[in-house]
């Protein structure tokens, strides 16, 4: 079955390992996700793309218990939505991610637990194409 | 510069009206806050209206009267009301205009506020893959802060029962029933911790506010209430805001802090002088934030000040005394003058059953909203 990103430059892909494209201001060092087109904290136009560590630590999570309006593209309806999980990952002292994340309850979930990057189904078409989004999971035992 | 006073204020009442437009119901605001003053609209050299679904709030004047004024519109998310007062203010300050008129008026469909997050300076993907939503944002700053400072489910389930209990004693409220506390925590969850009863919803309003130079304002009223502040800042680097796909490891304070900080030197007061308190409680958890925001206590006090009543009307630091956010709804262009509006009955000692005792003379209103813009305003005796 076909697998494709759900946006290009986002995340590397296909990979086994794969990696968030961030951008990182040449200026003044600041790291962002994805590439931004200038700087946030300078204003800086000189950025450049930046890997992103594959893991990190929760800061803050939530749920998402209700089919989001559109632009929303998960392709559900409100009979089939699942709550998702969605938190802010930081990873290193670089950057924290915003994230869907592969738990949805609350009871699996703790600030500053590790996280790891993964690449998992968002929404599957009409033709079978699986459509990828980046997230983030538990690491075991941590 | 020149002082500024609130002379009158008007209000449609929050809620749902059928067919009835927000251009009326912002007439009807403007002719109950001039009622109020004793002035003709034709007296009005100048106004300015907010509004997030109506293009040209100005088109009130076809209601009122075409007397050619200027009559600037503005939007500034859920700072649009104290944007539209402060712009007000200020050109009475710079010594432009004797008296004006400022306005708010929305009406929004059922449910969470929807747009194009490019507009928001985000990643054209971030709705597409279910990130856009204003109350997940309100949900993860809550749950980190219930994590940082030891606030517990319960806190919030009594700010919302508060605001529901004070929504019944205004007559203009959307919400006027009183809900328990263990029925907001067991109602639906929407986005963890925050329920469906914590969260306020969009609706329909206007309310209105005449402002004159203060040194007129006796021509109009024996109580005139003083303008002391009106500050509009926006996010710094650093900050945790809505709609991002990411936040700096640098973190800084919240624009309410800047807002807040910069008011109160332009007032010239502190927190300890506010008898009444007006919070943007977009959901329990952001009116519990914003209490430390803006001064009124440490981080993690919360728990206790609620516990105790504190932000009860009757309580040392009365919160949302009209039932805020969370009993009246979020009408964007009106949210912000609904508030000043309170104040000024509260100050008035005209609030009727929800009157703070003791005679308050100086009120506090804070508004918050995407990307990171937040709105303080001052007013006293
Ligand atoms: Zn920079």
């Amino acid at each position: 079955m076909a697998q494709i990103a759900f946006a290009p430059d986002v995340f590397t892909w296909p990979a086994d390992e794969p990696r968030l494209i961030g951008g990182r201001c040449t200026s003044c060092g600041t790291v962002t996700f994805p590439v931004w087109p200038s700087c946030a904290r300078c204003g800086s136009t000189e950025v450049e793309q930046h890997l992103l560590p594959r893991r990190g630590t929760l800061w803050t999570f939530t749920t998402q218990e209700f089919l989001p309006k559109e632009p929303y593209a998960g392709g559900e309806t409100a009979e089939t939505f699942r709550p998702y999980g969605i938190g802010l990952v930081q990873l290193d002292d670089e950057v924290r991610v915003e994230a869907r994340l592969t738990e949805s309850d609350p009871a699996t979930l703790r600030i500053g637990m590790e996280m790891e990057l993964v690449v998992v189904p968002f929404r599957t078409d009409d033709d079978g194409t699986e459509v990828m989004v980046y997230a983030f999971a538990p690491v075991e035992g941590s | 510069m020149v002082d500024v006073a609130i002379i009158g204020v008007g209000l449609h009442p929050f809620g749902r009206f059928g067919p009835k437009s927000a251009i009326d119901m912002g007439a009807d605001a403007i002719r109950a806050a001039l009622a109020d003053a004793g002035v003709q609209w034709a007296d009005v050299q100048f106004a300015f209206g907010g509004s997030f679904e109506v293009d040209n709030p100005d088109a009130v004047t076809s209601r009122l009267g075409l007397t050619g004024i200027p009559f600037m519109d503005v939007y500034n998310g859920c700072a649009t009301a104290a944007t539209a007062l402060s712009l007000t203010a200020d050109a009475i300050r710079s010594g432009q205009y004797d008296l004006g008129v400022a306005v708010g008026m929305d009406k929004h469909e059922p449910g969470a506020f929807t747009s194009d997050p490019v507009d928001y300076a985000a990643p054209p993907w971030y709705g597409e893959i279910g990130h856009f939503l204003t109350t997940k944002f309100f949900a993860m700053k809550i749950n980190r802060y219930m994590h940082d400072h030891g606030i517990s489910d319960r806190t919030l389930a009594r700010v919302a029962a508060k605001n529901y209990r004070n929504g019944v004693l205004n007559p203009n409220a959307f919400r006027r029933k009183p809900i328990s506390e263990d029925d907001i925590l067991a109602s639906r969850m929407l986005n963890y911790p925050l329920t469906q009863y914590m969260f306020c919803s969009p609706d329909e309003g206007a309310a209105a506010v005449v402002l004159c130079r203060a040194d007129i304002a006796h021509r109009y009223t024996s109580t005139p209430v003083y303008l002391r502040a009106s500050t509009v800042r926006t996010r710094r680097f650093g900050a945790f805001e809505v709609h991002a796909s990411w936040a700096a490891v640098e973190q800084d304070a919240a624009p309410t802090v800047y807002a807040s900080k910069a008011a109160y030197e332009q007032a010239g007061i502190g927190p300890d002088d506010v008898d009444v308190i007006q919070l943007q409680d977009t959901d329990a958890g952001a009116e519990v934030i914003h209490m430390a925001e803006n001064g009124f206590c440490a981080d993690g006090d919360q728990e206790q000040l609620l516990a105790d009543g504190a932000t009860e009307i009757g309580g040392p630091l009365p919160v949302n005394t009209d039932g805020g956010l969370i009993a009246n709804g979020e009408p964007i262009g009106a949210s912000g003058l609904r508030q000043v509006h309170e104040l000024v009955l509260q100050l008035r000692g005209q609030a009727g059953e929800r009157q703070v005792p003791g005679n308050p003379r100086v009120g506090y209103a804070q508004l918050y909203g995407a990307p990171g813009t937040a709105g303080v305003s001052i007013v006293s005796l």
